[in-house]
């Protein structure tokens, strides 16, 4: 599961970057590409008001931002513009060293996307990322920066999905270096819905300076061939606060290693990380770091899994890392199945066993979680009955 | 409503209750007394059908139906209802999603629901973190927007304080005795009393329940066998007077 090799990246090309035309209005898209982009909750039809990016293996093939509180570029266009990307936030959070796929990242630097929210403004709606992976044997490469400047608030929720096509191997790599300033706040969700020939490594890296917040909210559901993040949070200023919550489901023959690490450096910062993994069939290795180095830090983890067949695995890796004596630091962990007697006490109020049992599920994956976007949530209840549907 | 015939009920294999004989008639209130693990729950959670209580004989019928087959979904949709002592947490499923997903709560339970203080529970988790009053009135709300026709109550009273179980016992009473739909009727107690058609199994250690429900008779429960039957209060003046050790003495003499 551990993808040490990563040879094969080798034998895949990057498109150029002019390979697909850019549209003016997204519902021009084909009818396949928008149902694809509406699972990875991206509605090209309905939300004009968010604005919206689109990028298909290498061309960003649509960009538009309505909103005042919140410029989003094509980052090329970007570098161009603004010359402090490169010097201040260009691979400063995350290093071009940091592994394979980041050094292949920066063999191939500059398509992505650039969002940054104004000094002191809210974005009222949530700002749409998609990454959307067509072609086969091909790596999509791209590198995003995001900036939340001092007291401004924005939601961004990016969907990463492909065209499903024959089983050619295809990779995703995508760096994304997060900057949230003083006071600001950024709520970032991520829907995976790669298909079972796609290889994802993301490589995400978020500072939170002074009273800023960073919340990240991540569902994988689908059959994705392999996932392999660890995105990181730096609580670098006083009373900086994050939070993660993982949603992870592996139908048979995904692999999903994802996890979350928290460094809380400064006073007074806290996390909390919730980790739901629930397997069909296939292998989630569930990992969270807090690590306490600030003065009256404080942090909770909380791993759980459900296993719902023997095919399956969920290994879940907590880990807390002490360094001073004023922090206070915590983690929960559980794996185990549906319970039995809470299936019959739903249906003691008359839901038969499958609906007892898909109301559990969904409740397992949801419990917990404040605030998940309703796109978030519409993909979690669209996938429960698959869910169902492939362990019972 | 409920007749049992010889049934006998084993949990993992060592049998529980053996040869019980019951019947419950329409609008019949029935309280069971006995010692801790004597098979009182059992026995309510074979009537509800819970897998690992396992009929070894014997038959359980409803409304002239043997559902001992039958799983508990369709045993609630035919009309029973269990009020649970202990019930189980259930993470991320809120007393609202269970109440909207499993019944109505028709303009006549209104006021019900807010006599059960319902605000500072309904949009929690299931049990989770659930006081001891809670949990009854919780469990109570759930069987209300149900109706059951045979309402299975273990220890409405246990955990909860005096003024939970006068709550409990009131609401209870009324859900029995369906003054819920005529509480505005002026009817005698007579007139009441033959208008009730639910029926009722209650379970009860310390019989305080039984100041606001009305039973019509008692049965005691030793060993997993029924050993007594008479009048609730009666009975229920004996074990407070001598305990069940007077009961097992008088099964001997029989």
């Amino acid at each position: 599961m551990q993808s040490s090799d990563m040879n094969d990246l080798d034998d895949l090309k990057t498109e150029n970057k002019n390979e697909h035309e850019y549209k003016d209005d997204l519902s021009d898209l084909s009818e396949d590409e928008k149902e694809n982009l509406k699972h990875a909750g991206v509605d090209p039809d309905t939300d004009e008001n968010s604005g919206q990016f689109l990028m298909k293996d290498q061309s960003v093939v649509h960009c538009n931002m309505p909103q005042k509180a919140v410029e989003l570029m094509d980052m090329e266009d970007a570098l161009d513009k603004y010359e402090e990307i490169k010097n201040d936030y260009w691979w400063n959070n995350v290093s071009p060293n940091k592994d394979e796929y980041t050094q292949r990242v920066k063999q191939n630097d500059g398509q992505g996307y650039f969002i940054r929210s104004k000094k002191g403004q809210e974005a009222i709606f949530p700002v749409q990322t998609c990454l959307y992976l067509e072609h086969s044997g091909t790596i999509q490469s791209v590198h995003n920066v995001i900036i939340a400047e001092e007291n401004s608030e924005m939601e961004i929720i990016t969907g990463c999905t492909s065209k499903k096509n024959d089983k050619e191997p295809r990779a995703h790599l995508g760096v994304s270096e997060v900057y949230v300033k003083k006071g600001a706040k950024v709520t970032y969700s991520m829907i995976h819905n790669w298909d079972e020939d796609v290889k994802v490594r993301p490589r995400t890296s978020v500072t939170v300076e002074e009273g800023g917040t960073f919340i990240s909210n991540y569902v994988s559901m689908k059959a994705v061939k392999d996932v392999q993040m660890n995105p990181s949070a730096h609580l670098v200023g006083k009373g900086a606060t994050s939070s993660f919550n993982n949603i992870l489901v592996a139908p048979p023959g995904a692999h999903l290693d994802i996890g979350s690490q928290v460094y809380l450096e400064a006073e007074d910062t806290s996390t909390d990380i919730i980790a739901k993994a629930l397997t069909t069939g296939g292998e989630i290795i569930s990992r969270g770091l807090i690590s306490g180095e600030g003065k009256q830090c404080h942090g909770h983890l909380d791993c759980q899994g459900l296993v719902l067949s023997d095919e399956g695995r969920i290994w879940t890796i907590p880990e807390l890392d002490g360094k001073l004596s004023d922090i206070d630091l915590s983690h929960e962990a559980a794996v185990g199945k549906v319970a039995q007697d809470e299936i019959e006490y739903l249906m003691s109020r008359g839901l038969d066993e499958d609906e007892a049992i898909s109301l559990i599920v969904k409740g397992f994956l949801s419990a917990e979680i404040k605030g998940l976007p309703d796109v978030l949530n519409k993909e979690i209840e669209k996938n429960v009955q698959k869910i169902e549907n492939n362990a019972f | 409503m409920l007749e049992i015939k010889g049934l006998s009920v084993a949990v993992g294999g060592e049998e529980i209750l053996q040869d019980i004989n019951l019947k419950v008639e329409d609008g019949e209130i029935v309280a069971l007394f006995g010692p801790n693990g004597c098979g009182k729950t059992t026995l309510l959670k074979a009537i509800m059908g819970y897998k690992e209580f396992n009929i070894t004989e014997g038959e359980i019928i409803f409304d002239g139906e043997v559902i001992n087959d039958l799983p508990i979904n369709q045993r609630a949709e035919l009309g029973i209802g269990m009020m649970f002592q202990r019930p189980p947490v259930v993470k991320g499923v809120t007393v609202r999603d269970i109440i909207e997903m499993t019944g109505e709560l028709e303009a006549g339970h209104d006021k019900l629901s807010k006599k059960l203080n319902v605000e500072g529970f309904i949009d929690r988790y299931l049990n989770d973190g659930f006081s001891g009053g809670e949990i009854k009135r919780s469990e109570l709300l759930q069987l209300l927007v149900r109706q059951p026709e045979l309402l299975l109550l273990d220890e409405p009273e246990s955990g909860v304080d005096v003024e939970n179980v006068e709550l409990i016992g009131k609401t209870l009473n009324s859900l029995l005795h369906e003054e819920l739909i005529i509480e505005d009727n002026e009817l005698t107690r007579k007139e009441l009393h033959e208008h009730r058609k639910r029926s009722g199994l209650v379970i009860t250690h310390t019989g305080h329940i039984l100041e606001y429900v009305n039973t019509d008779r008692a049965i005691v429960f030793m060993e997993g066998k029924i050993v007594c039957k008479g009048n609730p209060g009666e009975i229920l003046d004996m074990i407070k007077e001598n305990g069940f050790e007077e009961c097992k003495r008088c099964n001997q003499v029989i």
